[in-house]
């Protein structure tokens, strides 16, 4: 068992998760409440780490965190290294290839909360923020734990794009998944299938809670139709 | 009171999807009802006054305070017009308790008069013994009380209702609106409250404004508008169960009265004189209980019109006796079990309809 990669593995998903539930939240809210005309567009571009094969993504972030683009090259001004190869880069890395993820349920949730029930805060006098925080959140917490719970699993199961942005560094950029790669290169079944078997279980134990708390809030919201 | 007696003042123009809503009125302090068919724009009308909507062009101010004036480019945010608006659907916080619910609105004040104004409403509206519960677990009625409770702990210059209490049995419809006047008989604000119910509007108005189709067709004390409808639409909406289409024949201009050929049927009516020319189309409303019913040809009655008819059917609706009477066209005629006893009416009778030449409201046709 190489613990060193699955520590790495859950530090980096749970990093992803908390950056995610900070990001993805306004831009899911914002989702939910626009009504710009372009919206679509930016839905498109929230939702394209889905369809994208892994390979294609890492690669264009491995060229962005290069010396070769003006963010890679700025960046490297500021920390005299570079992004590519680094636990930085692969957070990063995995926030955008895991933002849909948290977003998607999330946005879902906030678009169902009652648009009367937002009417009716305004018409207490609450403003805008008030609202979204002490109605929409708390009406969404389903939505939000899903989203959570999704972009933590998500990110610790993720291949293609940490081999291309982050390598195979043991301690820095070698994950779970990578690990199991190498063990079944190197023809050792019995490492690759106790990782495996770890990540398998630890997966289905939080879908399983994931789902078992959301059904209770369902639950306990007969005014929702 | 008196500074607190101030009026809401509506004037809007608001297109929305292919429906025009055209509105101009006042409502003092207390109850006006906004009486019309469902679609006919009340909810729409709330909503533009709550700030929801943007009317296209006109002005909404309560007292000397505007709230809407698109040529003074003035157009308060909901949160800032304080108008109190219980909802069709209540739109109670399901996740937050009673007492949360109704402190809502307030959490600017100080702590302790928030704790003594919620103490208040709840009591008010009778669900203080329901302040910890969540919203999500009382009842029908129960939530009527919060919502009601949450919209005036703010102390709002006016409320708005959209029909909050449709779905409650009478008696407790009643006992919530008698909590709500005596909330008022203090406060005296204006109260719009919508219904799509006469008898509601009747009992409780003070005024009412009946909408149809985005137009306010009739407005006024409740016994001017119900008791002589001008519109077509404020008849049905008032609940005349029989209105024909009829034909002018005679004029008897002394007499202030005309007589008019009901269409489909050998009979005519006396009626009061209106404008309406010799051959003019006009429509006749007349409620099924100020239609008469006698066993036999009447004589010696002050009554200009008695029609003979055949009873069609007849049922039974609580403590009315419902008849369906054939006389050219079908009347529908309402009796109390007693009298219907006495007649020994069944189907198939022959009887007598009598109709008051005054019980036979005009009715503009619409054109």
């Amino acid at each position: 068992m190489e613990w060193s990669a699955i520590f790495l593995s859950v530090r980096l998903a749970l990093l992803v998760c908390v950056i995610l539930l900070a990001v993805g939240i306004p831009i899911a809210a914002w989702l939910a409440t626009s009504g710009w005309r372009w919206k679509f567009l930016v839905e498109a571009v929230v939702a394209l780490p889905i369809v994208l094969p892994p390979t294609v993504l890492g690669f264009y972030l491995l060229v962005a965190m290069g010396p070769a683009s003006p963010v890679g090259r700025l960046y490297a001004g500021f920390f005299g290294h570079g992004l590519a190869f680094t636990f930085t880069g692969l957070v990063i890395a995995s926030v955008i290839y895991s933002l849909p993820f948290a977003v998607q349920p999330m946005a879902a949730a906030f678009a169902q909360v009652d648009r009367s029930l937002l009417n009716a805060s305004a018409m207490l006098g609450a403003s805008g923020l008030r609202t979204f925080r002490q109605i929409v959140i708390p009406l969404s917490r389903g939505g939000i734990v899903t989203g959570a719970v999704l972009s933590f699993a998500h990110t610790l199961g993720e291949f293609g794009v940490v081999l291309m942005v982050g390598g195979n560094i043991p301690g820095v950029t070698r994950t779970v998944s990578i690990a199991i790669y190498d063990h079944v290169q190197a023809l050792e079944y019995n490492g690759a299938n106790a990782m495996a078997l770890l990540l398998l279980a630890f997966s289905f134990i939080t879908l399983s809670l994931t789902y078992a708390v959301n059904r209770r809030m369902w639950r306990v919201w007969p005014l929702q139709r | 009171m008196g500074e607190q007696q101030t009026a809401l003042a509506v004037d809007v123009d608001k297109r929305l999807n292919g429906f025009r809503l055209q509105a101009h009125f006042a409502a003092p302090a207390g109850f006006t009802m906004l009486l019309g068919p469902s679609g006919g724009g009340k909810t729409t009308l709330l909503n533009c006054i709550a700030g929801l909507l943007r009317p296209d062009a006109g002005r909404i101010a309560i007292g000397a305070r505007t709230l809407f004036d698109s040529a003074a480019r003035i157009d308060l945010r909901p949160a800032h017009r304080r108008i109190g608006y219980v909802f069709q659907d209540l739109a109670l916080f399901p996740h937050l308790t009673v007492a949360d619910n109704v402190r809502y609105g307030i959490a600017k004040l100080p702590a302790a008069e928030r704790q003594l104004r919620t103490a208040a409403l709840l009591e008010s509206f009778h669900v203080a013994h329901l302040a910890a519960r969540k919203a999500s677990e009382i009842s029908g009625g129960e939530r009527q009380r919060t919502a009601l409770a949450r919209a005036l702990v703010t102390d709002p210059d006016a409320l708005l209702l959209d029909e909050p209490l449709a779905a409650l049995d009478r008696a407790t419809r009643s006992k919530i609106i008698d909590d709500l006047r005596a909330w008022n008989a203090v406060r005296s604000i204006p109260i719009l409250f919508v219904t799509h119910s006469p008898e509601e509007a009747f009992a409780l108005g003070e005024r009412v404004v009946v909408i149809e189709a985005g137009r306010m067709v009739a407005q006024g004390m409740p016994q001017e508008v119900l008791a002589a409808p001008r519109h077509e639409t404020v008849a049905q909406v008032v609940g005349f169960e029989n209105v024909f289409d009829a034909k002018v024949t005679a004029l008897h201009e002394n007499q202030g009265t005309m007589l008019c050929r009901l269409d489909g049927a050998d009979c005519e009516l006396e009626v009061p004189l209106t404008r309406a020319g010799l051959g003019a189309p006009v429509r006749v409303a007349i409620r099924a209980g100020d239609i008469m019913v006698a066993a036999e040809r009447p004589r010696g009655l002050s009554a200009r019109n008695t029609l003979r008819g055949r009873i069609g059917a007849i049922r039974r609706e609580g403590v009315r006796v419902i008849l369906a009477v054939d006389a050219g066209v079908t009347f529908e005629v309402h009796l109390t079990p007693s009298a219907a006893d006495e007649l020994r009416l069944a189907p198939g009778r022959e009887i007598w309809l009598v109709i008051k030449t005054y019980s036979c409201n005009l009715v503009h046709p619409r054109n």
